[in-house]
């Protein structure tokens, strides 16, 4: 009575069904939560990112899949003007919408489009600005609406950005989760039909998969778009099956209930590593783990004291305990897959002596601090409380008496962000792999105000070369002044740079062609199935 | 029964006010509001945070955000959640059912082990079954759910490859779900092998659900049992001859039941909290997973608002038993004439 809906699907999609069913090929994901919704720009989730832009969406611009290389996506080139308050994008003919139950596009995507996906985020007259009280998360943390001015749609195949100041980032985060593409005339037909929540359960987008259903905190479905403008994805049906335990989703990767998952227990590793018919892929992930000194704070004005904590603290215990030893010991703020990493920077080893020496040399013999924990696992910190007695521990032995405070996580980072801290663990996942998204935002002098620079830390040199690099776009000049920042850092020591984790992924060997984003997000067009 | 059911009603009113107010204040007792925990490491410019928490009303004070709160309950408005955007009470009756037949066939499984194995414990008295049944029931009384269903998966999924390791029904079908109820479901999509793989998704989280209860069942009702038994009018049954079979069933169940019946009546708070960790366990797609979810992102209406359904739940469950009470023992309804 009820007709299988991907049976429907393949037929939506041109196919012809004769009397028997195709041998459809099925990737099943045992994804690590649900969806908080399907428009990416409402969230700053990556299970959410997961399961609507990186399935389903386009940006204007595409990170190439395995790298934060950034390509061309629905604009097919981009020009900056020599200011660099100026991007013109150019877009693709012929890129089409998704048909849905609910929605047939009568033309392909125009400038219409662009403007609609970037004006309902920053217009306070807009009606899905309005539905959504404003509440676009990710386009409020990078403050995009301070940065663009205008959208121009110069005609119906060109759109114009006027910046407020130039900032070569931009063009990648033209390629976040928040910045895809959707459809204006969708946008109006819900508007019309006084549906506006539908963009969020049923979205509609240009990306290599289309949605088929969600059955809440179960399952999702997608199929194939079979009028994709890029490359065809090689799988019929796209499935994450929802399974939020990480022992039992390894459990059902054993079972070959699902080909790919995310997020192994720690504990799990070794096992995984050794089962037959899985291949454990593992990259260092670009984030990193950190403990911030408040430079504010009269004990944490002097460099050397700083730099006698760092010496202090036995990095490679750290690796070897909360890690367990799956993690590559930090020494620049940024992490090694970041264009623009400094490998010739030299880490504070550690070393008691020295930090003795040092605190000698400052003058301080032994104070008082607190170190501030996590009360949540992170990626970038998978236990707070133990990095945390660690340097306690680390620190007693040069006359450092520190005191573990922790917080439920909204108020903890309420108060650091007040600078209530005197040493605070925290740490950043990066979001379009650039190197200001982890410099400007973490140890800027305007972060210092906004409160996410925990060290409350400005420099002028440091600041000036991050300023220089955000005003020209040339890649290599830009790298260079990262990298000198970089030597900065290490010299004026506000962090105590701890890790950088390894993202590990178990994988089917039935799947060929997986990548792991080094971004963190988890993609299946280039995926086929053996 | 008409008096006694009014009474019974009467006490709702300040039952329920005391489960707003306890919902209320529950979340927001816990530090940390939604909009701080959405955005996380990253933060806001803090002129978009007072603009949000405005719109959202979450800057006014906290009497007036839960009287507005009532007059919304009021017109029938359980407001929409901060996450999805989405009414809170289509999301629960859309989770409901899954919650529903898992801890259905959790308590079908307890009475049907649970009972017969208290009453033939009870007529067994001293045996070494009853010494066993009553080890084995304070075990699984006091075996923490959590490690009870991770154990279950990896011997009979892991291990034996006997049942699917978690979910409602292997993620390969897909069709429309108009009850709810997957075992339902399953039988009307037509899709082949759909219903045995519902059924077989189905068993290993409604043993590990209803374990705890079948302990307790088989402990309530074994000394239900034995106390009838001891009574006089089972020694008068005994002595008029009649058999065993109908001494222990006729005279001697059917005056243990009282007791019996109430257990039942508090298992379903005890199955829908343990419903909760199943769910998380078994990526069961119910009310308890999606309750967690909400209070780890401060979603005010979802927690709220299912605090009161489930409440309810509970409410109507107790008083279905008490009914049930008078109807298996007259003396009860008579009380108060």
């Amino acid at each position: 009575m009820k007709k299988s809906i991907i049976a429907a699907a393949v037929l939506a999609g041109g196919m012809i069904m004769s009397g028997q069913a195709m041998a459809a090929k099925t990737l099943v994901y045992c994804s690590e939560g649900s969806p908080e919704g399907f428009d990416a720009s409402l969230y700053t989730a990556g299970t959410t990112f997961d399961a609507s832009a990186n399935a389903m969406f386009d940006g204007l611009v595409n990170f190439k899949t395995g790298t934060t290389e950034v390509l061309p996506g629905v604009a097919e080139s981009w020009t900056v003007s020599e200011d660099g308050k100026e991007l013109t994008f150019k877009l693709r003919a012929g890129v089409k919408f998704h048909t849905t139950k609910g929605f047939t596009p009568t033309r392909d995507l125009n400038a219409d489009d662009i403007i609609f996906s970037f004006n309902r985020q920053m217009d306070k007259e807009d009606p899905y600005y309005k539905a959504a009280n404003g509440k676009f998360e990710y386009f409020n943390a990078m403050d995009m609406a301070s940065l663009i001015k205008d959208i121009v749609r110069v005609d119906d195949m060109t759109v114009k950005f006027v910046l407020d100041h130039a900032e070569a980032p931009i063009i990648a985060n033209m390629a976040m989760a928040f910045a895809s593409i959707q459809s204006a005339e969708y946008g109006a037909q819900l508007v019309k039909e006084n549906k506006i929540g539908d963009m969020n359960q049923k979205p509609v987008g240009t990306g290599p998969f289309q949605f088929v259903g969600y059955k809440k905190d179960s399952v999702i479905r997608y199929a194939k778009n079979t009028a994709y403008w890029g490359e065809q994805p090689k799988i019929d049906n796209l499935v994450f099956s929802i399974t939020t335990d990480a022992s039992v989703r390894y459990q059902k990767m054993k079972a070959g209930e699902c080909h790919v998952m995310p997020f192994p227990n720690p504990a799990d590793v070794a096992e995984i590593r050794k089962a037959e018919g899985i291949t454990l892929m593992q990259q260092e992930g670009l984030n990193v783990g950190y403990l911030a000194y408040n430079t504010e704070k009269e004990k944490f004005k002097d460099v050397r004291v700083r730099k006698a904590l760092n010496y202090a603290i036995n990095k490679n215990a750290i690796k070897d305990v909360v890690f367990n030893g799956e993690a590559t010991v930090a020494k620049n703020p940024i992490p090694p897959t970041i264009w623009s990493y400094n490998t010739s920077i030299v880490d504070d080893s550690y070393d008691v002596e020295k930090a003795k020496a040092l605190l000698k040399e400052a003058g301080v013999s032994g104070f008082k601090t607190n170190i501030w924990a996590m009360p949540v696992q992170r990626p970038y910190n998978p236990d707070a409380k133990k990095m945390a007695e660690l340097i306690q521990s680390d620190w007693a032995k040069i006359g450092v008496e520190a005191e573990i405070v922790t917080f439920e996580w909204g108020e903890y980072l309420k108060r650091s962000k007040a600078g209530e801290h005197d040493t605070v663990l925290l740490g950043w996942t990066g979001d379009n792999g650039d190197p200001d998204n982890f410099l400007r935002v973490l140890l800027g002098c305007m972060a210092k105000e906004s409160g996410s620079n925990r060290a409350r830390w400005c420099n002028d040199d440091f600041e000036a070369l991050l300023q220089a690099a955000l005003i020209t776009d040339v890649p290599v000049v830009r790298s260079a002044l990262y990298e000198k920042a970089q030597q900065i850092f290490k010299r004026e020591a506000p962090w105590a740079t701890i890790a950088h984790s390894t993202v590990f992924m178990p994988v089917s060997d039935k799947v060929t062609g997986y990548k792991i984003d080094p971004l963190g997000g988890h993609f299946f067009h280039n995926v086929d199935l053996k | 029964m008409f008096s006694f059911l009014f009474r019974r009603m009467l006490v709702l009113i300040p039952t329920y006010i005391g489960i707003t107010l306890a919902a209320f204040a529950f979340i927001h007792v816990i530090p940390g509001d939604p909009i701080l925990i959405m955005a996380g490491e990253r933060g806001l410019p803090p002129e978009k945070y007072a603009e949000l928490m405005h719109a959202f009303g979450y800057d006014q004070p906290l009497w007036k955000q839960y009287l507005d709160y009532i007059g919304q309950l009021l017109q029938g408005d359980f407001g929409n959640s901060f996450v999805t955007g989405r009414p809170v009470l289509e999301e629960f009756f859309e989770l409901f059912p899954a919650t529903l037949e898992l801890s259905f066939f959790a308590l079908f499984f307890a009475l049907l082990i649970g009972i017969p194995a208290g009453i033939y414990a009870a007529v067994r008295r001293g045996t070494i079954f009853d010494h066993s049944l009553m080890t084995i029931s304070l075990t699984g009384f006091s075996m923490p759910l959590f490690w009870w269903a991770l154990l279950l998966i990896v011997f009979f999924s892991g291990y034996l490859g006997w049942t699917p390791v978690s979910g409602r029904i292997s993620a390969l079908y897909f069709f429309d779900t108009p009850t709810g109820f997957m075992l339902i479901d399953s039988l009307l999509s037509d899709e082949e092998g759909a219903f045995k793989s519902a059924v077989m998704h189905l068993i290993l989280p409604a043993v590990a659900l209803g374990t705890i209860p079948m302990a307790t069942f088989a402990r309530q009702s074994r000394s239900a049992m034995l106390e009838t038994l001891s009574e006089d009018f089972i020694k008068t049954a005994r002595a008029k001859g009649l058999s065993p079979f109908k001494v222990t069933m006729a005279h001697a169940f059917r005056n243990a039941l009282i007791p019996i019946v109430t257990v039942i009546g508090l298992s379903v708070g005890v199955l829908l909290g343990g419903a909760i960790l199943t769910e998380t366990i078994f990526s069961w797609p119910g009310i308890g997973k999606w309750m967690v979810d909400s209070i780890f992102r401060r979603d005010y209406p979802v927690v709220q608002g299912g605090l009161i359904l489930i409440a309810t739940i509970v409410i109507i469950v107790n008083l279905t038993v008490d009914m049930l009470y008078g109807i298996i023992d007259p003396r009860i309804r008579k009380e108060g004439h």
